[in-house]
Order: C-alpha cells, then sequence, then structure tokens
C-alpha cells in the first residue's frame, strides 16, 4: 500500500541539507597541521597581546598530554590533529567601516543562508557577528549598540579595543584544560564573538552570530564570551551552517557566559552543521564545550538549543549556580537522522542557596542514528534548598535507531529536592490515524507532531529562531520543507 | 454515495464483521444502534481506512471510488469524516495548526491553493460560535487535557471546519451534558444539506430525538440485523436488545 | 589493571590460598576456577576509578587480616546456638550457612518425594554433576566483574535449589547466612537456583551478622526460571556496622517466567547488590524492587541492570531509600532494550529521602534503546519529607517526630506493601517501624526470628490521604 509507514518513514527522513554550497572566495590559510608555530602564526596574524599568546602555548602544552574522551555513547574514526588546517581567513581583509566593503560574494553566502545582512540591518533590529570560516567578518548595528555600552564585536577585535576585559574573563568559565577540545579550541582559536552588557543595561535587540565553515579541510575553533555585567540583560542568539563534503571536518568551540549579580543571559542555537549524507559520509564532528557561571547572586543564565545537524554532536550546555538564588536552564530539541550521533545534555552545578534549576530534554531519533542524553545534577552542601526539575523525554521514528538516557544525580544536602523524569517512546499509531483520518498526509502529520512533542523547547527560542527552527526540525525529518 | 457489499473484516484472525451491506443516499441519515463489542467502531474504523483491521472480503464504494484501495488522508479528502468515539491526545499541537493543515492538505489534494489565513480565521470563529465553544479552547494543544465532553465537542467542530460528504459519529453524544448534547444536534442539524449524509452510530434514542434518522440498523454480532425507521430506536430503548437477540 | 592495595597482601594472600587449596573435582570444573581466578587476578578488588564503582571504596572494607575458611568450621557451632527460631505463622523451611557452610540439620523438604532438591551446594557437586555442569556459572558472567570471578574461583558452598517442572513449592524456603567469628572472616558462598517449566517458589535469604566482628560477604547466586516458572525472592538485609557484603545475583527467565525480587537492607557497614535480570524469553517479567534505610556511617550500593533481549518482555523497578547521619546512598539502574525487543514495556524509578545535610546519594538512572516500538520510563526523587504533608499531620495534633516517622514509614511502605508473603509483610513492616525509631540494629537473631515483637503502634492513618 502506498502509505506504508516504513516508505513514508523512508521518505520523511530523506530529507537534504540545502545549504551545502561553496563559496569560492579567496582565502588565506595556515599550513596543515598543528604546532607551537602553528599557533604563533595565529597569534601573529590577530596581532595579539604575549599573555594570550601564553595562554594559548599554555593550552597547547596541556592538549599535547591529555587524551580524547572515550565515555560517551559515540564512535567514529580517530581524528588526524595534523591533517587539519587551523586558520583559514577570506583574504583582502582589511578594516571594513560598512557593509559596502564586505566581499559581494560572502554577502551572497549570507543571503543564501537566509541571513541577509542588509536586510537584518534595516528591519529586525537583531544585531548580527558573521565568522566565516576563522574569522569574523562582519558585525551590523554595533554603533547603534555601542551607545548604550554594550559592546558587541568579534573576538579578534575585542582582544584589541577591551583587553583588561578579555585578560579579566578569558578561560574563566572554561578552564583551558579543562576537557581535551577544550584545550584544542584554547590553543588554537581564531574568532568569535565577544559580548559585554554593561552594569543595569537591558540590549534591547536581540544579538546572533552566524558561524560558517566553507574552506575544506578546516576546523573550526571559534570562541565566544559573553559578560552580562549587574542588573543587565541579554538573548543571543547562534547559527550555523556548512557546505558537503565527503570529509568530516573538526568544529571544537567554546563558549564562556559570566552573569554577574542580578544579570541574566539567554543563549539560544539553532545548530545546522552539515550532518553528512545517507549513507553517513562527511559531515562536522561536533565536539563544544559550553558553560555560563551564575557568579552573582539573583542571576539567570537559560541555554535553549535546536540540534539538527553535525555528524557527531558532543556538547552540554551547562551553569554554575555560584551565587544565591540563581537560576539555570537547560531547553534542547536534538534530532538526529540517517547515521547521526548526538550524545548531548548538560550539568547543572549547585553550588549556591535556593539555587533552582530546570531541564527540558526532548530528543528524536530516526534513520541509523543514535541520540543520548546525558545529564548531571549536583546539589553541594553549601546548595540548601536548592532545586532541580528534569524531563528528558526521546521519540524514536523507526526500529533501526537508537535512544539513551544517563542521567546522573549528586545530593549532599538534605534541603533539596530532585526530580528526574524521562520517557521513551514512539508516535502512536492513534495519533498518526486521527491526523490521517484528518486529511493530513503522515509525512506532514510526523512533522506536526514532533513540532508539538518539541514545543515546550521551541516556544523559549526568540521569535525570529522559533520559525527557522520548526522548519529546520520538518527539514530534517522531511523531504521537503513543510 | 456510500455502498457497502459483503463487507468482512477481522482483527488478528478474529472476525468481527461478517457481511455488512448497507446503502446511504445524499441527503440521508443513518444511525447505527446495537450492544457493546457487536462491531460498531470497528465498521467507522473500517470505513475511515484503519490498517490494524483485515478485509477478508467485500467492497466499499463512496462517490463511484473503491474505498478500500485509498490511504486513510485521501479518503478523508474524498469526504469522509469520523468523530471518533475515543479522541486521541497530539501533545503541542494547538488545534488551530492543526485545522490549517488539514483544511489546506485537503485543498491541496483537490488542486486548490491553501486557504488564505484571514478566511481561515474567520471560518474558526464562525463554527466556534456556532457549537459554542470557547474560544481559548482552540488555542490548547488537540484534545490534550480535555474533558470527555470537550473532546466530543471539538470531533463536531472539526466536521464543521472541514464540511465532510459523509461523516460518521461514533458515540458523539457520550459524555455530553445535556445543554452541550443540544448544541452539538443543532450544529449536526445545521450542517445538513441536499448533498451530504450522516452515519450516527448511538445507544441513546436521546440523541436521535435531536438528529433525526431516515433509517435505524441494529448491528449485532458483526452483521446488520434488522433495517427500519426512526420507531426501531425507539422499540430497542423499550425492549432492549434481547428479542433480537433472540431472534438472531 | 591496579586494584586496591591492603595493608594485608589480599590479593597475594588470595592467589597463593588459590594455588594450595585445589579442591578434587572434575577437569572442567577445575578450568572454570582456573579462568575465574586469572581474571580476578588482572582485574584486582574493583576501585573507584572504574565507573561502575566510583561511588562505592571497598578499600576499608578490604582492609583487615581476613581469614578465609574454605573447609568447613570443626568447631563444633550448632546454628542453634546462635539463635532460635520463634515466629509463629511463619513456617519455612530453614537453611543455615554458618560462614559460608551449608549446617546439615536434618530437616528435609515436604516435597522431596516430587524430585524438588533443596541441598548444600558441596552436595550438589557431587550429587547432581549433570545439572551443575549444565546451569553453573552460566548465568553469573565474570568476564566483566571481578568479585564474580572471585567467588567462581573460590567457590565451595552454598545453597542448591531444584525444582522440577510442574511442581509448585507449598513451603517457603529460607537461607540464613550467619557469619560468626572472632576474627576478620572472608566468606563467598554460591547459590544456584534451577526452577523447571511451570514450577513456582518461594525463597526467603537472609544475611545477618550475629556480633559485631568484622566480617566480608561475596555471595554469587544464579536463578534460572524456565518457562511459565514463577519465583518470589527477598533478600533481606541486616548486618553490622563492620561489615561488607557484595552481593551479585544473576536471574535468567525464559518465555513467560516471572519474577518477582525484593532487596530490603535495614543495616550494613556497606551492601552492595548487584542485579542482572535477563528477559531472555517472550512474554517473560521481572519485578525488581529496594527499600533500604541507613545511617551512621553505612553505605548502600543497588546495581541493577535489566537486559530486554526478546519482545514483549516487562520489567518493572523500584528502590527506595532514607539516608540519616552520614550514610551514603547509590543507585545505578540500567535498562538495555535490544533491537528487535519490541513492545518492551520497562518502567525505572529511584526515590530518596535525606534526612541529614551529611548523609550523600548518587543515583543514575538509565536507558539504553534500541527498538522502537517501546514504553520505557524512568524516574528518579531526591528530597525531604514533604513539608505539606508533614503540616497536615501537625494540624491533627501529631508531634512533629511522630509526624516525621510516620511519613518515612509510608514511605517505604510502598515497598513493604508489595511483599507478597503475609507473614514477612507484617514482620517486615514491624522491622521497618523499629528500625525508624533507631530501635533495631543488630540482634543476636536472624530479623525474621527476633524475640522481641513489636507492639503494634498507632499508626492508623489513612496513608493514601497523605
Ligand atoms: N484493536 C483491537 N484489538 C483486538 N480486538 C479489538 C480491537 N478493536 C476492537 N476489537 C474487538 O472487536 C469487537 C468489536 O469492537 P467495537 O469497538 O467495534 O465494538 P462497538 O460495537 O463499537 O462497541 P461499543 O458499543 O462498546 O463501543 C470487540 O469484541 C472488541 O473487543
Ligand atoms: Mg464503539
Amino acid at each position: 500500500m502506498e502509505n506504508d509507514p516504513n516508505n513514508i518513514l523512508d521518505e520523511v527522513t530523506s530529507g537534504e541539507y540545502k545549504y551545502g554550497f561553496y563559496t569560492d572566495i579567496e582565502m588565506e590559510t595556515a599550513p596543515k597541521g598543528l604546532s607551537e608555530d602553528t599557533i604563533r602564526f595565529i597569534s601573529a596574524k590577530k596581532n595579539e597581546p604575549e599573555w594570550l599568546l601564553e595562554f594559548r602555548l599554555n593550552a597547547y602544552r596541556k592538549w599535547l598530554s591529555m587524551t580524547e574522551p572515550t565515555w560517551a555513547h559515540l564512535h567514529h574514526p580517530p581524528i588526524n590533529y595534523q591533517d587539519i588546517i587551523y586558520y583559514a581567513a577570506p583574504k583582502k581583509k582589511k578594516e571594513l567601516a560598512s557593509l559596502d566593503e564586505v566581499d559581494p560574494e560572502l554577502i551572497e553566502t549570507f543571503n543564501k543562508l537566509g541571513i541577509s545582512l542588509e536586510e537584518q540591518k534595516r528591519l529586525s533590529g537583531v544585531a548580527v557577528d558573521a565568522v566565516i570560516d576563522s574569522v569574523s567578518v562582519k558585525t551590523t548595528f554595533s554603533e547603534t549598540l555601542e551607545k548604550q555600552g554594550i559592546i558587541f564585536c568579534s573576538f579578534s577585535e575585542a582582544v584589541q579595543k577591551v583587553p583588561e576585559l578579555v585578560k579579566q574573563y578569558l578561560g574563566t568559565v572554561v578552564p583551558s584544560d579543562d576537557n581535551y577540545f577544550a584545550a584544542l579550541n584554547s590553543a588554537v582559536f581564531s574568532d568569535g564573538s565577544f559580548c559585554y552588557i554593561p552594569k543595569g543595561v537591558r540590549c534591547p535587540i536581540e544579538l546572533s552570530t552566524y558561524f560558517r565553515i566553507n574552506a575544506a579541510n578546516t576546523g573550526q575553533f571559534e570562541r565566544t564570551l559573553i559578560i552580562g555585567d549587574e542588573g543587565s540583560y541579554v538573548s543571543y542568539m547562534e547559527g550555523c551552517t556548512a557546505p558537503m563534503r565527503d570529509e568530516n571536518q573538526l568544529h571544537a568551540a567554546i563558549v564562556e557566559i559570566i552573569a554577574l549579580k542580578d544579570a541574566e543571559v539567554k543563549y539560544s542555537t539553532v545548530q545546522n552543521w552539515y550532518p553528512g549524507n545517507k549513507k553517513g559520509e562527511g559531515g562536522i564532528y561536533n565536539f563544544v564545550t559550553k558553560r555560563g557561571i551564575c557568579k552573582g547572586n539573583n542571576s539567570k543564565i537559560s541555554w535553549t538549543q535546536v540540534e539538527t545537524g553535525s555528524a557527531i554532536t558532543w556538547k552540554y550546555p551547562s551553569v554554575v549556580l555560584m551565587g544565591d538564588n540563581t537560576v539555570g536552564e537547560f531547553y534542547s530539541v536534538a534530532v538526529t537522522n540517517n547515521y547521526q550521533q548526538a550524545d548531548t545534555g548538560t550539568k547543572m552545578i549547585h553550588l549556591g542557596r535556593n539555587t533552582k534549576s530546570t531541564i527540558i530534554s526532548k530528543g528524536i531519533s530516526a534513520g541509523q542514528s543514535n541520540n543520548s542524553y546525558r545529564g548531571l545534577v549536583k546539589m553541594t552542601k553549601r546548595a540548601l534548598n536548592s532545586r532541580n526539575f528534569s524531563q528528558c523525554d526521546s521519540l524514536l521514528l523507526g526500529d533501526k535507531c537508537g535512544a539513551h538516557t544517563f542521567p546522573y544525580i549528586k545530593t549532599e544536602n538534605q534541603s533539596s529536592i530532585v526530580e528526574h523524569e524521562a520517557t521513551t517512546s514512539k508516535i502512536s499509531d492513534d495519533q498518526l490515524f486521527y491526523c490521517n483520518q484528518r486529511g493530513i498526509s503522515t509525512e506532514s502529520a510526523i512533522g506536526l507532531i514532533v513540532n508539538g512533542y518539541a514545543r515546550e523547547v521551541l516556544k523559549q527560542l526568540p521569535m525570529e529562531f522559533a520559525v527557522e527552527a520548526q522548519k529546520l526540525l520538518a527539514i530534517s525529518l522531511e523531504g521537503s520543507v513543510g | 454515495m456510500l455502498s457497502i457489499k459483503n463487507l468482512r473484516a477481522s482483527i488478528n484472525g478474529k472476525e468481527i464483521l461478517r457481511g455488512i451491506n448497507l446503502e446511504i443516499r445524499p441527503g440521508e441519515v443513518h444511525a447505527i444502534m446495537g450492544p457493546n463489542g457487536t462491531g460498531k467502531s470497528t465498521l467507522a474504523s473500517v470505513i475511515a481506512g484503519r490498517d490494524i483491521f483485515e478485509i477478508e472480503e467485500g467492497e466499499i464504494i463512496f462517490r463511484g471510488k473503491n474505498l478500500l484501495e485509498m490511504p486513510v488522508e485521501d479518503r478523508a479528502s474524498e469526504g469522509i469524516f469520523l468523530s471518533f468515539q475515543y479522541p486521541v491526545e497530539i501533545p503541542g499541537v494547538s488545534i488551530t495548526n492543526f485545522m490549517r493543515t488539514a483544511v489546506n492538505e485537503q485543498r491541496k489534494y483537490h488542486g486548490l491553493d491553501p486557504m488564505p489565513a484571514n478566511e481561515f480565521l474567520a471560518k474558526m470563529e464562525e463554527k466556534k460560535r456556532m457549537l459554542d465553544i470557547h474560544a481559548k479552547l482552540a488555542n490548547r494543544s488537540v484534545n490534550e487535557g480535555f474533558s470527555g465532553g470537550e473532546k466530543k465537542k471539538n470531533e463536531i467542530f472539526q466536521l464543521a471546519m472541514l464540511e465532510p460528504a459523509l461523516a460518521i459519529l461514533d458515540e458523539t453524544d457520550s459524555g455530553l451534558d445535556i445543554d452541550a448534547l443540544k448544541v452539538v444536534a443543532n450544529g449536526v442539524n445545521k450542517l445538513r444539506r441536499p448533498d451530504n449524509a450522516f452515519l450516527v452510530i448511538t445507544h441513546y434514542q436521546r440523541l436521535l430525538d435531536y438528529i433525526v434518522p431516515d433509517i435505524v440498523h441494529v448491528l449485532f454480532d458483526g452483521r446488520i440485523v434488522r433495517s427500519g425507521g426512526k420507531e426501531l430506536a425507539m422499540e430497542l430503548e423499550e425492549k432492549g436488545y434481547e428479542w433480537i437477540r433472540a431472534e438472531a | 589493571m591496579e586494584g586496591i592495595t591492603t595493608n594485608y597482601n589480599t590479593k597475594e594472600t588470595l592467589i597463593r590460598l588459590f594455588g594450595e587449596n585445589r579442591p578434587e573435582e572434575l577437569p572442567a570444573m577445575a578450568r572454570l576456577r582456573e579462568q575465574a581466578m586469572e581474571a580476578f587476578v588482572q582485574n584486582g578488588f574493583p576501585h573507584t576509578k572504574l565507573e561502575k564503582w566510583r561511588n562505592t571504596d571497598l578499600s576499608r572494607s578490604l582492609n583487615h587480616a581476613f581469614i578465609f575458611p574454605l573447609e568447613p568450621a570443626s568447631d563444633g557451632t550448632e546454628p542453634e546456638d546462635i539463635f532460635r527460631c520463634d515466629v509463629p505463622g511463619f513456617n519455612t523451611h530453614m537453611v543455615s550457612l554458618l560462614n559460608g557452610r551449608v549446617i546439615d540439620q536434618g530437616n528435609t523438604l515436604p516435597q522431596a518425594a516430587e524430585g524438588v532438591i533443596v541441598c548444600s551446594m558441596a552436595e550438589a557437586f557431587e550429587k547432581y554433576k549433570d545439572l551443575i555442569e549444565r546451569h553453573y556459572a552460566k548465568y553469573a558472567g565474570f568476564g566483566d566483574n571481578a568479585m564474580i570471578a572471585l567467588n567462581t574461583a573460590f567457590a565451595r558452598d552454598g545453597v542448591f535449589i531444584f525444582i522440577p517442572d510442574n511442581v509448585e513449592v507449598s513451603r517457603i524456603v529460607q537461607t540464613v547466612n550467619l557469619i560468626h567469628s572472632t576474627e576478620p572472616v572472608f566468606v563467598q558462598p554460591r547459590n544456584l537456583v534451577i526452577m523447571g517449566r511451570n514450577s513456582s517458589l518461594r525463597l526467603v535469604m537472609c544475611d545477618d551478622s550475629v556480633d559485631n566482628n568484622v566480617g566480608f560477604i561475596n555471595s554469587v547466586s544464579e536463578f534460572v526460571l524456565a518457562e511459565n516458572a514463577r519465583l518470589d525472592h527477598y533478600k533481606l538485609q541486616n548486618k553490622n556496622d563492620h561489615s561488607a557484603l557484595i552481593n551479585n545475583s544473576a536471574f535468567h527467565l525464559e518465555a513467560g517466567a516471572n519474577l518477582s525480587t525484593s532487596a530490603i537492607s535495614l543495616n550494613g557497614g556497606l551492601i552492595r547488590n548487584e542485579t542482572r535480570v535477563l528477559l531472555n524469553g517472550r512474554s517473560s517479567h521481572a519485578d525488581v524492587l529496594g527499600a533500604y534505610l541507613m545511617d551512621r556511617h553505612q553505605h548502600i550500593d543497588n546495581q541493577v541492570f535489566i537486559d530486554h533481549a526478546v519482545s514483549d518482555c516487562t520489567s518493572n523497578e523500584l528502590f527506595k531509600g532514607i539516608l540519616d547521619d552520614s550514610a551514603s546512598g547509590v543507585f545505578n539502574g540500567h535498562i538495555l532494550v535490544r533491537k528487535d525487543a519490541q513492545r518492551t514495556n520497562a518502567y525505572q524509578n529511584n526515590k530518596n529521602i535525606l534526612i541529614s545535610d551529611k548523609a550523600v546519594i548518587d543515583t543514575k538512572p538509565f536507558l539504553e534503546i534500541y527498538a522502537d516500538d517501546v514504553k520505557c520510563s524512568h524516574g528518579a526523587t531526591v528530597g525531604q519529607l514533604d513539608a505539606e504533608a508533614m503540616f497536615y499531620l501537625r494540624s491533627r495534633g501529631i508531634s512533629a517526630s511522630n509526624a516525621r516517622m510516620l511519613l518515612m514509614y509510608a514511605f517505604v511502605a510502598e515497598i513493604v506493601n508489595r511483599i507478597s508473603i503475609p507473614e514477612l509483610r507484617e514482620r517486615i513492616d514491624d522491622l521497618v517501624k523499629k528500625r525508624l525509631r533507631g530501635e533495631l540494629s543488630v540482634c543476636d537473631q536472624c530479623v525474621l526470628h527476633c524475640n522481641s515483637r513489636e507492639q503494634k503502634i498507632a499508626f492508623d492513618i489513612d496513608m493514601s490521604k497523605i
């Protein structure tokens, strides 16, 4: 019969990656491979101060003595770290005073991505920093922001403009030897975004960064640092894409967030790196360390992520709840299809009193993929009267995929409450029949049901992102844009 | 409009429908009554295309087309609507979104463009008013956390939105309070047209006081053992099914 | 890999002992011991760098000058000397073990005539070689478990039960595992329970200390349930604070088999229960339950692995515990649903109450799922007593301390109420109440035969209202 569920599932889960084009821009690259020389080359290219070079070299030396973690539910051939280009930048990059000076090819790239810098600037009131391969290309809107004292620029620019701020906070949330990939990033990061919101300022617009890997054999190692000073607020968005290539490319980023007293930082990601083809060839290896610290009392950090891309995802956006009455949130939708593997989740480390964390994770697995939630909730002795609520659900589409849940809970005081719930199931036949009976095809029905299932997370996203995320969910699982 | 001939269907090797014959013409209202577990809902599901049932024999022709060869959603687009006895919950999917998807997919089936948003919303408003449905209900997820009566009302609301040629109401009256029953029945009566038809499954005469049937069938043990006018329903209400059981 | 080192070279002593004490037995058995010993030597005692042992540290428990009794005790101690049976109405067929060896008390099971065998493993090794060959060490694999390896290398005795097809054993079988020694003693009982098709058994296994001396028990039990067999299994643990109890239980279920196993841990210096259930036949079902009440510096660790290998099976796991003082608890539940194990229904929950700021709990409820038509859920909670319920009770005139006790009791009762042997349920109910009031410690009796029978305390409030 035509609507044999297996056929349809095949169809629905065979959506093609539509960001897989490659832009031919003239690039300046470092020679392949990693050594102290590579690091000095990067540092020199960026005209960095001595202390930053030291920071990098230090991290590199630590990295040499570390080994790749093996505990995640992930399998991949060994990565040859000498076969990667650690620096690639669009050529003829001088100081750009306005958008008009950006390479037209580049603008075209962003237009294809649906991020028209022009339009963004004019209409939406979203400030965009775009990082292509390793280098920040253009930050829109910064003048408007500057009036309020907000600094939103590329990381390299920040190193030149506000070195003392960078020096004060860099590596304080994710130490350079935190883990293997963090050490690698700390040694070779080339650019990324920097954001500082001054005391008492509510950032009036959404800040947004787009990352794109373009060049072949290139790793992307961007570094983001966000500082919310006392009583400030900011909502920050990150999106990413990469061309379709047969080989795997490495992405090892670090995001650090510092929320001082009464500050609130909301970080949203739609991660859509190239996931590889239907046979599991190619795709990005995404090993990312994201962590925030609620340093001051009453501060709040909220992570929202929609993960649809990458061949491998290894990512645990975490919050250290240091101040009293601080709040940490993690909302996640992770979709895996074909041969994708995702091992993602969060850590909520409760140190302060009356701290509160919420974890909502929705995993969706299709094809031959494996999707794992891994999380840690820790209530330390000092974290009196703290609370955690976790809900981790998995939805299975097809009988060749896997869905796994690995929560770790550690409690060391009696006044805290931890609640964890999880379910795993497939889309119910009753729901599908109900939709079909109203004339809705199985393909649309799956899209509808999956979006409904993920709604609790999607509604956390800023408007601009929510629509895109919904479409992405549909693309990842369907043959066409819903 | 609908013509069922010698339909036999089973589940897990157990025969439930054992030779159903049924003719429904445009403009008619048919009622099906019968004891619990005799196959009323099964018949409704088989017409709608539920694939857990095995069709052993027979045919279902709907407006000249062979329904048994069509997937569920095509049958729906052809004009079959089933108001479920136990509507399922779909968390996170708002009724508005759900209905818009259904309306537009059905339009696509017929080669029409999607309904413009304002027209769609106006239609939603009109039908909600007609069925006395709370404005807030439409923003909630499909059937999630609805009371039994709210679920049934929501089914009729969808019926009103989709305007099918043949509506099958499977025990839509159960769970409705007296006022809601009147509202639903009035709604159905307003939707009656010379070119559409209704198949009403119920246990109680009460609903048939409002939606007056042209023909009443008694389904017993997978067969229609008796058909008659609306008096038959009253006779059943009075005497129960024992006498039919004795006859069968 | 580096294991734990002690001041007493325990591992080396074991290696020497192994070489010096080779029992006369079949070559296959000798080979098995050698392989097991090799595995143990390679891995050593499990240490906290291993993921599965991260939160349970054996080093203190192992740091004693142990004796390792391998031969039956010859000092003529009679079990009657150290405990009496005085619970009316709880009539069991009792098998006593003293320091790991079964003591022949001359009592035979009424159903022996139907082919039911309850005897010592030592006897079974001699008399039932076929059954041993077919089942022994087939379910408790030691490849990844050094404690099972060690036990397999040294196993001499334990309890052997065989039930033929279609026999329902009416008498409850009770094993009492006693440790009595003036020197630190390390014992390794080994049990095997073989159940035929459509058979049924109720089995209560008690682990008790009868003095305050140091003891280390490394016990392994294997259970195989043929088609439609039914096993009702209880572990009661009431050990002194100087004892360590490592309990490995492996259950193998064929189609339609039904298992209910509960671990009730009331006291113990260090207790680790590792339970593995393999659902190997369609429509088999396992209930795995546990309750633990720990205080002082006691440590409890429950590790449960449920392997849904085939379709249409169900499992249900619930562990509840209360930790006071500096007690620590670990729960590690792992449900594996293999590819093609469709229509699996698996439920897992671990609930904890901490009533001291020094108590610690680590809980990891894992789900690993490779089939799509499944309904699996798990949960874990850590908290304190419900403040609203406390208020409700106190508003009815109940003192704060009684209200606390009542709520703790109600919390544990969810497990206790599922004990299907009424006399046992009542007894454990009493013991839990006593335990909560701090009255129960290691008495010189088996927990089931404690002489001071609990007076009914006025706790008659409808729990469902709380
Ligand atoms: N999914 C199913 N699996 C197994 N048997 C089923 C299934 N659905 C229906 N049946 C059986 O088919 C028979 C007819 O059921 P059906 O729901 O059609 O009865 P009904 O006439 O609608 O009853 P009621 O008046 O109670 O709604 C019953 O015996 C029922 O148990
Ligand atoms: Mg019915």
